[in-house]
């Protein structure tokens, strides 16, 4: 996916116009939100799995080669095979070349982001081979040749009437008169056509929520069962994982699990929870005959060592961006790459690059509540800062910021000028607003105006005012 | 390509950021030590009741993620609670069953109408029986590992499952659930006793992908109905 990021701020303009978008998030934030808000009260011990759940990733990721080792060896014990791959290319290359000595055609998909990182539906078509996405709210999106909006829930920003006029477009298998009462049609349609995919596909791509050491499993956590069915009913199962995603042990996977559920969906536990190890063993009469692991770094062993380490603790709830103010306001294409939100912003640049994601660490307001809600308790808006620092360090912050930033640092180290003009300001404006208490139009803040009024001051300065009230005081 | 690709590579990019070579032995050696201690983390005490709570809880979970629970006696009732099951809710009488012991030594006979095969489920059948592991009372959690006598399609591919599941492996927390797999099993393949698939399945099948709205039965079953066997005397 070519990153359209760069361009942001009109991407977020389209997206404040979008009515059906706006619509969509009306919908989906308080949803998100309560139903966290109740799951989390419904658990006392939620804050000390949080706390757990931080030194757990922390423990494993200061040991995260031998932890890779362990794991590693443990699937080929399972008779699994564990592809390591250092890029993007190297992964979809591994994926094409178990596809073609499978003699695949079709493959199904389960939901993953990794998969969307590396681009793998565009190369696989490219190559000949069909994938075919089986969540959902994948399928949707996958039918109107767009990228996932949300990391666990893709197509939030769909309407009803998006997905009648696709599945219309798409299944002409189907009568074209037929009416759909309710949501539930909608479901029961998709349900029969992704059955027989389901059972025609020759392998089974799946993403992998966790993978654990000491037993050489991958962990997937669906409500559908669409990843269930991807990974048993084929005769070959790939599983994409990055490298961050490992834990040691079955019970350090429980508590992270007691977390995830809680702060994406508001659920206690997801449906499915589904640990897969090797393939299909002797005497078993399903599951499939290969077991595969393309293990991804793509960048994120760098993040060891460096102020970003933290957010190789992510586990991918998107409770950051279900809390999040902006994301709120424009949904998750303006960021314009596959990880949005606040950890996207963190992330994005990373992978790649801050020349090319500039825009999103700056897409935030510093409220805090990203970290607050984080169950794993990154500190996101600190490493924003940290972005920020670096576009800054690197010239790419643009001319008209850079300047004003240059004049208001001028102002901030000579604190009698500061003084100076502040008051001036706070009088001149407080004289020009005191009829109505606001302004309408203001000239050099007409990206402020624009949207709203700018309050007027009260025509004094803290520091003035502060001063005069210690006098009174002593 | 090296068979395995950049194995070397990878792990020298992590060693290298995290500013150090490969582990001292005495380091690795505490490591394989927590591997085995495997320790816990902080268990909710919402699941930490007597028995009989226990039982409470796994079954007020249970209906609570929309799943439904009948409890019987003793094995015997379990043929006659399934054609009482499939007549209630309007389904045909006839299932898959895993080729479970516990299972095939139940009084299917004194149900000559109930036609039931054995095997792994086909995408044409439409009620599954499985053979629970254990449940899980936290959430109201059923753990289905899968073994030559008990596939993982049972699990999937139709659209009503049933699971019958003795009250005495009901247990409270996830991490318990690990420990009976951990004592109970071993595996002839790896040594260890991890077996090839284990799910852990909370309620039906679902989906809230169309405007947030939740409907059951996505893509795996759409009713879910476990049959308790209270063989368990403590809970009584």
């Amino acid at each position: 996916m070519l990153p359209t990021s760069p361009a942001f701020k009109k991407n977020a303009r389209a997206a404040l116009a979008d009515a059906g978008l706006q619509r969509a998030l009306e919908r989906t934030k308080p949803h998100f939100q309560q139903r966290r808000a109740a799951a989390v009260a419904a658990l006392p011990e939620f804050e000390a799995l949080r706390e757990r759940g931080r030194e757990i990733k922390n423990h494993t990721l200061a040991n995260l080669d031998f932890y890779l080792e362990t794991w590693a060896d443990n699937v080929a014990r399972a008779g699994g095979e564990v592809h390591w791959c250092a890029t993007a290319s190297d992964a979809r290359e591994a994926v094409l070349g178990i596809c073609r000595r499978a003699g695949a055609r079709i493959v199904t998909k389960g939901k993953s982001m990794v998969s969307e990182e590396i681009g793998i539906n565009e190369f696989l078509e490219a190559n000949g081979i069909t994938p075919v996405e089986t969540d959902l709210g994948e399928y949707i999106i996958q039918l109107g040749h767009e990228p996932p909006s949300h990391i666990i829930a893709p197509a939030f920003h769909l309407n009803r009437e998006d997905w009648e006029a696709r599945f219309r477009k798409a299944h002409t298998d189907l009568p074209a008169d037929r009416v759909f009462r309710e949501r539930r049609d909608i479901l029961t349609e998709a349900r029969g056509e992704l059955r027989q995919r389901f059972l025609a596909a020759d392998v089974g791509i799946t993403g992998a929520n966790f993978l654990i050491a000491e037993t050489g499993s991958s962990v997937i956590v669906t409500n559908e069962g669409n990843g269930d069915l991807t990974q048993t009913l084929p005769k070959v199962h790939i599983v994409l994982a990055s490298i961050e995603k490992l834990v040691p042990t079955l019970e350090d996977a429980s508590v992270l699990l007691r977390l995830l559920a809680r702060s994406a969906t508001g659920q206690d536990f997801s449906v499915y929870t589904t640990f897969s190890t090797g393939p299909r063993r002797a005497g078993d009469l399903d599951g499939p005959e290969q077991y595969h692991v393309v293990l991804l770094d793509n960048g994120r062993s760098a993040m060891l060592g460096t102020e970003f380490q933290d957010m190789l603790r992510c586990i991918r709830c998107a409770a950051c961006m279900n809390h999040c103010p902006v994301y709120g306001a424009v949904g998750g294409h303006a960021y314009g790459w596959v990880y949005p939100g606040p950890m996207g912003a963190v992330l994005t640049p990373t992978l790649i690059g801050i020349d090319k994601a500039a825009n999103l660490p700056n897409a935030s307001t510093f409220c805090g509540r990203c970290e607050s809600v984080c169950p794993m308790k990154i500190p996101l808006p600190a490493m924003m800062r940290h972005w920020r620092e670096r576009e800054f360090e690197r010239h790419l912050t643009p001319h008209f910021a850079r300047r004003n930033l240059g004049l208001w640092a001028w102002f901030a180290r000579r604190p009698a000028a500061y003084r100076l003009a502040t008051r001036a300001a706070a009088l001149a404006l407080g004289l020009l607003g005191r009829r109505s208490g606001r302004f309408r139009h203001l000239p050099l803040a007409g990206a402020w105006t624009r949207g709203r009024d700018l309050p007027a001051p009260e025509g004094q300065t803290f520091f003035a005012r502060y001063a005069r009230e210690s006098r009174k005081a002593r | 390509m090296n068979p395995s690709g950049d194995r070397a590579l990878v792990l020298a990019a992590i060693r290298r950021n995290l500013g150090r070579g490969p582990l001292p032995a005495d380091q690795a050696a505490l490591l394989h030590a927590r591997l085995g201690a495997h320790p816990r983390g902080p268990i909710p005490a919402r699941s930490r009741l007597p028995r009989a709570g226990q039982l409470a809880l796994f079954a007020a979970n249970i209906e609570k993620e929309f799943g439904t629970i009948v409890r019987v006696a003793d094995p015997a009732a379990v043929p006659e609670a399934i054609a009482d099951y499939l007549a209630q809710q309007n389904l045909p009488s006839a299932l898959v069953m895993s080729p479970h012991p516990e299972l095939a030594a139940l009084p299917w006979a004194e149900r000559p109408l109930l036609r039931v095969r054995t095997g792994r489920a086909e995408a044409s059948d439409v009620v599954s029986l499985q053979h629970g592991f254990a449940g899980v009372a936290e959430t109201g959690t059923l753990m289905l590992p899968s073994a030559p006598d008990r596939p993982t399609t049972l699990n999937l591919l139709a659209e009503t499952a049933i699971v019958m599941l003795r009250a005495s492996r009901v247990v409270g927390a996830y991490e318990e659930a690990w420990d009976l797999l951990r004592t109970e099993r071993r595996d002839a393949l790896t040594g260890g006793f991890m077996p090839r698939n284990v799910m852990l399945v909370t309620g039906p099948s679902r989906s809230a992908d169309i405007e947030q709205s939740l409907e059951l039965g996505a893509h795996g079953p759409r009713r879910l109905h476990v049959v308790l066997v209270d063989d368990d005397e403590a809970a009584a």
